[in-house]
Order: C-alpha cells, then sequence, then structure tokens
C-alpha cells in the first residue's frame, strides 16, 4: 500500500496567521487527488486521530480542486513565538502525514 | 492605459537577500511598478515588542537599494509595505533614512517621497473602548479587556490600499508603508490607475510572495504580474522557472487557512471562481476574482507583550533508564525552581528533543523516544538576574536528579556548555483583534517630502 509521501508532491504546514496551522498535501494531477479522496484516509476525523486532537481544534478542511490538493487548518493552544513554542513558524508540524497509507 | 505590469522581486523584502538575475529580467521588461511586502507576523512578537528588525540591515538596504535604483531609472513608482518586519513607527522611518542615504549614494535626481505610520497609541484604543468601541478578537483571542491592553507594549494596525492609494494621489514615487497587508501593496497602485478591485487584489494575493507561486520552488526570485479590465496574468522571470495553474492555484493556499477568501480591510477577496488557463510556456491566465466590500471598515490590530526577560540553557541525555524517566528528571528541576521561587511569577519551559520537541502534544510518536535526547531549557521572569538563576536551577539541577534505579551516579545529563545564555525577552502575541474605523485613513497618517540625491 503506498504512502501519501509517495503520490503527493508536497506535503507542508505553516502558519496562517498567529494562531492557525494550516496544512497543504497538493497533487500533481486529478486522478491522484481523486484516488487519495476516494479512499477517504484524510478527513477531518483522520486528522484528529492522527494528531489526537479533538474536532474543534480543526478550524478549517477543504478540498481544493483548482489544486488538486486537500488542506486543513489546526489551532494552535498558545499563539506562535509565546515563550516555549518550539516552532514559531509552524513550519515542521506535517510528517506525521507522509506515512499515511492510502489503499487502491 | 489598457493594463498595469507590477514586478515583485522578494515576497519578505531583507529576511533574505533578493536574487539579481530574475530581478534584473525584470527590470528589462520595463514594467510599470516595483512593489514588496517587507513584512510578516511569522517572525513572532519578539521584535514587535522589542521594536526591532530581524532582517538584517544590510539585506534590507541592498534590496531596497536594487528596487530604488530600478524604479528611478525608468521612472516609475516604487512601493514597500511593512517596512523592517513589523511596521512599526521606528521601521518605517528607519527605511524612509536608508532611501534618503541611497539616493545620495547614487546622486539621484529629486522626487517624491511618500510614507505612513501604522502604529496606535494604546491609550487612543484605551479611549475607544471607554467609548464604547468593541475591540473584537480573531481566531480565538477574546474581546480585548483593559487588562490584556495594559499588558501590550506596541500596537500596529495593518493598513488596506488606503494610505497607499492616497500617497500615489498626491504624486509619491516612493512609497515606504508601516504595517500592511500583503496583498495591498501591489492592489493599491492598479486601483489608482482605475483597475476594478476584483482584479486589482487578485493581482496582489498573487504577487505577494514573489516566486512562490512559481515552479520549480525557488524563493527571492522576481515575478511580473499584468492586471486588465478583467483577468490577471502571472509570469515567472528567473529562466528555469514557469508560473503554472498548479502553481499559481497552490499558492493560493499558502499560509492562510482556506483557499478562496482572502480578508483585507474594507473586504474580502473571493477566489471560489477562479479560472487558470497557461497562456505561455511561463505564464498563467487567472479570471473570475471578485471583491467584496465590507459592511463595516474593520483594521486588524497586532500587539505584543513582554512576558519577561529569557535565558536558555541545554543538556543532552545518553542513559536509556534516565530517557525512559525524563519527566521525572524535569519535574525534580521544576521543584528545584519552586524552592527557590515559589510556585508563580516566572515560566520554565522544557522542550525535549529526540521525543516531542518540534511537535509537543501533537506528536504522534511521543512514546517512542530516540536513543538521546537534546533538552533546552528556558527560564522567563521579571529580571534579568532571577531569569538567569533559575535557568540555572532548571538546568544544573537535571544534573542531580535522583532516579531510584539508575545505574549512573555521578550526572543524570551531559553538558556541551556548563552554562546558561542570555537570549531575547520573551513577549506574547496580545493583540490579534480588529477596530471598527470611520475613516480607512484615520490609523495611518501620511507623510510626503522631496528627497534629492
Amino acid at each position: 500500500m503506498p504512502k501519501l509521501s509517495a503520490l503527493a508532491k508536497t506535503i507542508r504546514s505553516k502558519n496562517a496567521g498567529v494562531d492557525l496551522i494550516t496544512f497543504d498535501v497538493i497533487f500533481t494531477d486529478r486522478a491522484t487527488y481523486d484516488r487519495v479522496r476516494r479512499a477517504r484516509v484524510l478527513t477531518r476525523e483522520s486528522v484528529c486521530a492522527l494528531y489526537r486532537i479533538a474536532p474543534s481544534r480543526i478550524a478549517d478542511f477543504v478540498e481544493f480542486d483548482p489544486g488538486n490538493a486537500i488542506k486543513f487548518t489546526i489551532r494552535r493552544l498558545r499563539p506562535s513565538g509565546s515563550p516555549g513554542d518550539p516552532d514559531i513558524f509552524g513550519a515542521q508540524q506535517y510528517a506525521p502525514l507522509l506515512d499515511i497509507e492510502v489503499p487502491d | 492605459m489598457d493594463s498595469l505590469r507590477i514586478i515583485c522581486p522578494n515576497g519578505h523584502l531583507g529576511f533574505a537577500p533578493t536574487r539579481e538575475e530574475s530581478f534584473r529580467l525584470g527590470v528589462a521588461e520595463r514594467p510599470d511598478c516595483i512593489a514588496a511586502d517587507s513584512g510578516s507576523d511569522d517572525v513572532g512578537p519578539v521584535p514587535l515588542g522589542t521594536d526591532t528588525s530581524t532582517s538584517p540591515l544590510a539585506w534590507q538596504t541592498h534590496d531596497l537599494e536594487l528596487m530604488l535604483v530600478a524604479a528611478r531609472e525608468l521612472r516609475v513608482p516604487m512601493i514597500i509595505g511593512s517596512s523592517g518586519d513589523t511596521g512599526s513607527n521606528s521601521r518605517v522611518d528607519l527605511y524612509v533614512r536608508v532611501i534618503r542615504e541611497l539616493a545620495r549614494k547614487h546622486r539621484l535626481a529629486p522626487f517624491r517621497l511618500g510614507y505612513f505610520h501604522s502604529e496606535v497609541d494604546r491609550g487612543e484604543i484605551r479611549r475607544r473602548m471607554r467609548a464604547g468601541e468593541t475591540v473584537q478578537g480573531l481566531e480565538g483571542h477574546a474581546t480585548l479587556t483593559e487588562g490584556e491592553l495594559d499588558a501590550t507594549e506596541r500596537v500596529v494596525a495593518m493598513a488596506g490600499v488606503h494610505p497607499f492609494i492616497r500617497l500615489l494621489e498626491q504624486g509619491a514615487d516612493v512609497v515606504i508603508g508601516g504595517r500592511s497587508s500583503d496583498s495591498c501593496v501591489f492592489a493599491a497602485p492598479a486601483i489608482h490607475r482605475g483597475f476594478p478591485e476584483s482584479q486589482a487584489y487578485y493581482l496582489g494575493k498573487v504577487l505577494e510572495c514573489a516566486s512562490f507561486c512559481a515552479e520549480p520552488y525557488g524563493g527571492k526570485e522576481t515575478v511580473l504580474g499584468k492586471v486588465t479590465s478583467d483577468a490577471v496574468e502571472v509570469t515567472a522571470m528567473h529562466p528555469a522557472q514557469r508560473c503554472t495553474v498548479a502553481s499559481v492555484a497552490g499558492h493560493a493556499m499558502y499560509e492562510r487557512s482556506n483557499p478562496y477568501y482572502e480578508h483585507v480591510a474594507g473586504g474580502t477577496l473571493d477566489m471560489s471562481e477562479c479560472r487558470y488557463e497557461q497562456v505561455a510556456e511561463k505564464t498563467t491566465r487567472i479570471t473570475g476574482a471578485k471583491f467584496r466590500r465590507a459592511r463595516e471598515f474593520r483594521v486588524k490590530l497586532e500587539g505584543a507583550g513582554k512576558v519577561g526577560e529569557r535565558y536558555v540553557g541545554m543538556v543532552g541525555i545518553r542513559d536509556p533508564y534516565t530517557i525512559a524517566h525524563v519527566d521525572e528528571v524535569i519535574a525534580w528541576a521544576r521543584d528545584k525552581a519552586r524552592e527557590r521561587f515559589g510556585d508563580a511569577g516566572y515560566e520554565l519551559h522544557y522542550t525535549v528533543y529526540g521525543r516531542d520537541g518540534i511537535m509537543g502534544e501533537l506528536e504522534p510518536l511521543r512514546d517512542r523516544p530516540a536513543h538521546e535526547l537534546c533538552i533546552l531549557v528556558q527560564g522567563v521572569a521579571p529580571t534579568a538576574a532571577m531569569a538567569e538563576e533559575l535557568t540555572m536551577i532548571g538546568t544544573r539541577q537535571m544534573f542531580y536528579a535522583r532516579l531510584p534505579e539508575v545505574k549512573g551516579s555521578a550526572g543524570s545529563v551531559a553538558f556541551a556548555l556548563d552554562e546558561v545564555l542570555r537570549a531575547s525577552p520573551a513577549y506574547r502575541w496580545t493583540l490579534n483583534h480588529t477596530l471598527r474605523c470611520d475613516d480607512p485613513l484615520e490609523l495611518f497618517p501620511t507623510h510626503m517630502t522631496t528627497v534629492a540625491g
């Protein structure tokens, strides 16, 4: 079963303002994008289970057809750059997505 | 005029130097305007709180010099938003000084320099709150209280297109802006020249991060945007980059929670009906953008408040039993800090690299630590002396932590440096709010001056 990292062109995370971290999973073509959507492995529910967060932490979840992309946004517990925040830009929060297995 | 063409050389001017080859190619296209944004709240609350830049002056000057010399040669406007990372008054004044010095250095013919400030006095916010105005919180921030305002060191308001347009109307050749929405730096000259708001704001949206809308990935390269009455076209200037349907649509997602909407002072850009079309090898055309004006004119406010002075320490752990019980080691050191300073009035933070240092509570693998750990200790306290001692206790006491069954009894952690280091003071974002305004310009005083080389 291929992993998401083998199917997606881009998997990234980044601040969307000071209170949110947004995640983009972008595919090169419509067929791969549709395949991952059909497999239902990247949904609000699967993201909550993977990151072990309550559904209320998901600020937005969008399937973005023009970009062949699945995009979701998580609320931070404290604003970016607060003392102790280890990822001020939110740029290294996507790694757990890489290993998601995608059935045919 | 049927079209207006703008080049953007850098998505965050000064943060890393502009790449010159693609900039020269962009200038050779003889654009009608050269514009860039120079700020971001990504850098955290410390620069706004301490009123500093996170970008080195040498890089800021390098980029401003490239743009100024080219813009004066072409006799087209140069526009900068969010000067010096934060867009505070001191950063605007710094950029104005740099522009004057560069004009002298290059003996430039006299030109009109317009600039505006974005800082909002806390007393003014308090006055409006007491007059019944609600300062509404964005994303998880509660409505602003006077207590939270008291805890705030500095506030900037996020300008829309309005102060830029005012200065262009007054004949500015160079505009140096305070804090402003990235897209408005580019939308303003397009609206000023009579193009529809829908196309103008989309032009700004696609240009704001320079070559981030192109592929293959490569930052700090110039892109060229062209706006007409019903479309926007964007072209990569670097010989190896292209603006494709995928790269431009992909950029619409970047750094925002929803790829269809972009909020600015005065309205919302709606990209949900956008159509993307490859019209040349390096060029994509976008149609269908819409701009809706807001019923109420609300301006975003950003504010930073000081938490305290800060020191940092660092330790390593190799013993597997100690790694498995690292939380007890940390608890031991916290306890020693508590014996010295009590329960409150300071903050002690531990970041455990090799376990969950980067993702914290979001880390799925936090129960599978690596064979060695690095722990960053941050102590925050009202005075530097207390922060230093607090961090020293929080770091050195890990060495003395007593675990019942550990084999090594000479020291529980390894020191690469047996010292603690002073870091920037700790700040937090206190304001991520909006304030209603009667006049789009009321928080953004504009100034005009003539500069002669």
